[in-house]
């Protein structure tokens, strides 16, 4: 029937057995996701129509991450303000202080996305559940707020670029790697409306973290959704963190594709995106001595479990440089736990970080951790925009955990292997 | 819809962090907002923007966050309409949506130049340089949501 994954999951929520690149359809939803930042304007537009009611209170998911536990009066007066919404509509996922984590870790991690869901958010890296075989993308507040009260969006069936991955990847080198080589090599807009749909006989030597990883950042290629295969991992996450049925969609053998690119996973390096954009990458070949002032670990794309361990396996035992603040930022409840009766916590105090309580915080320039003029961040985070995390003329460096690890205790961009070798 | 205004005009990729920066995400009211509008861009925007300028850029305008507070802080800044050469999808979604007008189009125009903008016919006129231009009309399915107000109120009619 020619149609790609992520079309398959369209059609299949507007109820048609095909539909094409470029049509407009109405579908059906099965989450709708916002912020402390997204909802108030969602809840405010959601009033002004007089809907009637919302249309599954257990189908919204209200998630108080970036300014949260809030940073003044006005950030507090927000969150109120979507406190009350969820109270009154008797909203069921609404995670608030202490429950709630960086959204696109704790969804999943709920069991809120299984294969097959067709999800908004009022977040552009909504995009993030397609690692488990799901079609998620962001979207603004009236998208969200129509989708609160109707259950519906309309979308225009994405065309797709295919990523044919092979091999495995080396030492020190993650699915941000993968996603920054990606974005590196197509730009900021090369899958521009697009899906990135990956598959091949590479897709299973990724973790499900390294896929979240990957499409957590499609959104910096401009794309509508990334999205993976599901496959024995992906069934085995479902399982262990949701009691509903995945529905698994596959392209089509004859599943037409603007571009197909080969990527082998051993080929790829550990790389840093340099101010301001994504796809400004650079690999150690090319990096020089750049001095930084701040690492940040953590966010929706690289908050997670085994960002810590990969920290941790650099951090033991050593201590990060003087001048370099070291933020270590679970993304959920859940992951901070897991420091910490893992020891890991301990191990991040004692070579001199601070760990967080989950806040999206210093990833959009919020709080905790807020640049000065001229410094410098290397981040595991997702965007290096102009003023992203603080002062106009500061600077992000986007990395993954290890590198960034590596480089808190020199106090420059360091690749781990000059540490802790091959 | 017919348009007339005087052209500012930035580069490829703005962002939504130079557009409307987090630091004043914690209001979401149109005025606030507009207040700081481009802020991290460009300092001069909102003393020098007039009721009625039409913003142009490059590729990808809106690229990033989801944040509606970009096209509501650029409407209410007294921008009436933003042409580019393409747009980030989810701020096109959001300019719909919210009822700022976008046209792509990526014919020459330069800072300062008067241009007509006639949304039914796809045409654009750069009054200063004398040149037409074409760009595709929205399709029937977008008009209807700008026709009934944004997309609730289309929403709300077609349930």
């Amino acid at each position: 029937m020619k149609m790609t994954m992520t079309q398959k999951i369209l059609a299949a929520h507007s109820g048609k057995s095909f539909i094409d690149k470029g049509e407009l359809i109405m579908a059906e939803l099965d989450l709708v996701l916002g912020n402390d930042i997204t909802s108030p304007v969602a809840i405010n537009e959601y009033r002004k129509a007089e809907c009637a009611n919302i249309f599954d209170c257990g189908k919204i998911a209200l998630v108080m991450d970036h300014f949260t536990p809030n940073k003044d009066i006005k950030a507090a007066e927000q969150t109120k303000l979507v406190r009350e919404f969820a109270d009154e509509k008797k909203i069921v996922n609404f995670f608030d202080v202490g429950e709630m984590g960086v959204e696109h870790a704790l969804l999943p991690e709920k069991g809120l996305v299984v294969a097959g869901d067709l999800v908004i958010g009022a977040d552009s890296h909504t995009c993030t559940y397609g690692a488990l075989g799901a079609f998620s993308t962001g979207v603004g507040s009236t998208d969200m707020a129509s989708g609160m009260a109707y259950g519906k969006a309309w979308f225009k069936v994405p065309s797709a670029i295919k990523f044919n991955l092979t091999g495995s990847l080396n030492k020190w080198v993650s699915g941000k790697d993968v996603i920054l080589h990606i974005i590196g090599m197509i730009g900021v807009d090369g899958a521009l409306y697009k899906s990135m749909e990956f598959s091949g006989s590479g897709v299973k030597n990724l973790t499900i973290d390294d896929r979240f990883t990957i499409c957590n950042m499609a959104i910096e290629a401009g794309a509508k959704n990334g999205i993976f295969p599901v496959d024995e991992q992906t069934l085995q996450y479902i399982s262990d963190h949701s009691d509903r049925k995945p529905v698994i969609y596959e392209a089509d053998p004859d599943a037409e594709y603007d571009r197909i690119f080969d990527i082998d996973l051993s080929a790829v390096e550990a790389t840093v995106a340099y101010p301001h954009l994504p796809s400004n990458t650079k690999t150690f070949k090319d990096i020089g001595d750049v001095a930084i002032n701040q690492v940040v670990i953590g966010s929706c794309t690289n908050g997670r479990y085994s960002d810590f361990v990969a920290a941790a396996e650099i951090l033991k035992g050593r201590k990060v440089n003087k001048r370099v603040r070291t933020l270590i930022i679970p993304a959920t409840q859940k992951i901070y736990l897991d420091i910490m009766e893992s020891g890991l916590a301990k191990l991040f105090v004692e070579a001199g970080c601070i760990v967080s309580t989950p806040t999206c915080g210093p990833c959009l320039g919020g709080h905790m951790g807020i640049l000065a003029k001229g410094e410098r961040c290397m981040a595991t985070t997702n965007r290096n925009f102009v003023g992203r995390m603080g002062h106009p003329e500061s600077e992000v460096y986007l990395c993954n955990p290890a590198v960034a690890a590596a480089s808190a205790v020199t106090g420059k961009i360091t690749h781990p292997s000059e540490l802790l070798g091959n | 819809m017919k348009i007339s205004g005087n052209v500012i005009k930035y580069g490829d990729n703005v962002d939504t962090d130079v557009i409307i920066p987090a630091r004043y995400l914690n209001s979401s009211n149109p005025k606030e907002l507009a207040e700081h509008c481009m802020e991290d861009l460009d300092k001069t925007f909102v003393k020098r923007v007039k009721q009625g300028d039409i913003m142009v850029a490059g590729n990808n305008f809106g690229c990033g966050s989801s944040r509606e507070h970009a096209p509501i802080a650029i409407k209410e800044s007294g921008i009436a309409c933003v042409i580019a050469n393409s747009f980030a999808r989810i701020f096109y979604r959001n300019a719909i949506n919210t009822g700022l007008a976008i046209v792509e189009y990526g014919g020459e125009i330069d800072e300062g130049d008067m241009v007509e903008v006639d949304f039914a016919s796809g045409k654009i006129f750069n009054l200063t340089k004398n040149i037409e231009g074409n760009f595709p009309p929205f399709p029937p399915f977008l008009q209807n949501i700008i026709e009934k107000g944004g997309l609730l109120a289309s929403l709300k009619e077609n349930k």
